[in-house]
């Protein structure tokens, strides 16, 4: 089991209070009719799969019912860290920018 | 048939005066607090004018620190989420609290009557901790889990909010849809210690 800060929350809770939710930092386009049949296909469907540091949101769905993010380790599942919707990660590495 | 109104709360056919009846002393002590008034509030915790809304219809602070609740003689406010709380009134007042509210406050919030949604459990007893062990993810350990602390959390799968109300006294908060489920599941899960019923 994973134990998982929420930033809300302000405490540990444990990974069966949560979902994950998908890539995080994702920003819809401001004019979607502007772009072309690629560039809004990858902003619906193609996401990044990294190997190592990744950006996700996470709900804390059991609790406070909020969206957050979280920067994860995908091979060794290792938080580095949580932070609130709006907010930039502190930890971030070429891949992840 | 009757014209007139009933109001059931989602547990009627547990039929808790009968089981109150049998006097079983056991281990696990439950209550369940029906038919209380529940209001759900949104609103910003930044704004001082939402905060001073809700204190004049209330008579009570809104607790600002998470996981915090506030009470006094006959309103208890839980802190769900950094703009959400739950209000939890006598039964019958629930309407005029609603209106309190709504005259008091001004701008972006939302007050909704929720209490038919979900329905309030006490669970006291020497043995209530052993049991909530077996349910919950959350360390129950005074130091993590003080009095008067509230969390949203995973209660048997099913989600539940928990608030401590003495060291071995907790309130859980439970949706009508899965009230049948948590009785059944506290009946399993108590079967050792003796589960005893009270009104």
């Amino acid at each position: 089991m994973l134990h998982i800060h929420c930033p809300y929350c302000e405490e540990y809770r444990e990974e069966e209070e949560f979902s994950v939710v998908g890539e995080a930092h994702i920003i819809r386009p401001l004019a979607p009719e502007e772009l072309t049949d690629q560039e809004w296909a990858s902003y619906l469907f193609f996401r990044k799969n990294p190997r190592g540091l990744h950006h996700e949101m996470w709900a804390h769905s059991h609790g406070c019912r909020k969206f957050f993010n979280m920067t994860r380790h995908t091979v060794t599942y290792q938080i580095l860290e949580t932070y609130k919707m709006g907010q930039q990660p502190s930890i971030t590495t070429e891949d992840t920018k | 048939m009757s014209n007139s109104a009933r109001v059931e709360s989602p547990l009627e056919h547990a039929d808790f005066a009968g089981l109150a009846a049998l006097k079983i002393n056991g281990g696990v002590i439950l209550r369940e607090a029906k038919l209380l008034g529940h209001l759900n509030l949104r609103g910003n915790a930044n704004d001082p004018d939402f905060l001073k809304g809700v204190k004049s219809a209330l008579d009570l602070d809104l607790p600002l620190a998470p996981c915090s609740s506030a009470q006094n003689a006959n309103t208890t406010i839980m802190w769900l989420s950094p703009d959400e709380w739950l209000v939890i009134v006598d039964g019958v007042t629930e309407a005029a609290i609603e209106g309190k509210l709504r005259q008091s406050l001004r701008g972006h919030f939302a007050v909704s009557d929720i209490s038919g949604a979900q329905t309030m459990l006490e669970i006291s007893g020497k043995d209530c901790l052993q049991l909530l062990q077996k349910s919950i993810g959350y360390d129950l350990h005074l130091d993590s889990f003080p009095i008067n602390k509230v969390i949203g959390t995973a209660l048997a799968k099913s989600s539940a909010h928990i608030r401590r109300t003495g060291e071995y006294n907790f309130q859980l908060i439970i949706r009508r849809s899965f009230a049948d489920y948590i009785w059944l599941w506290l009946q399993q899960s108590s079967k050792e210690y003796g589960l005893s019923v009270t009104l």
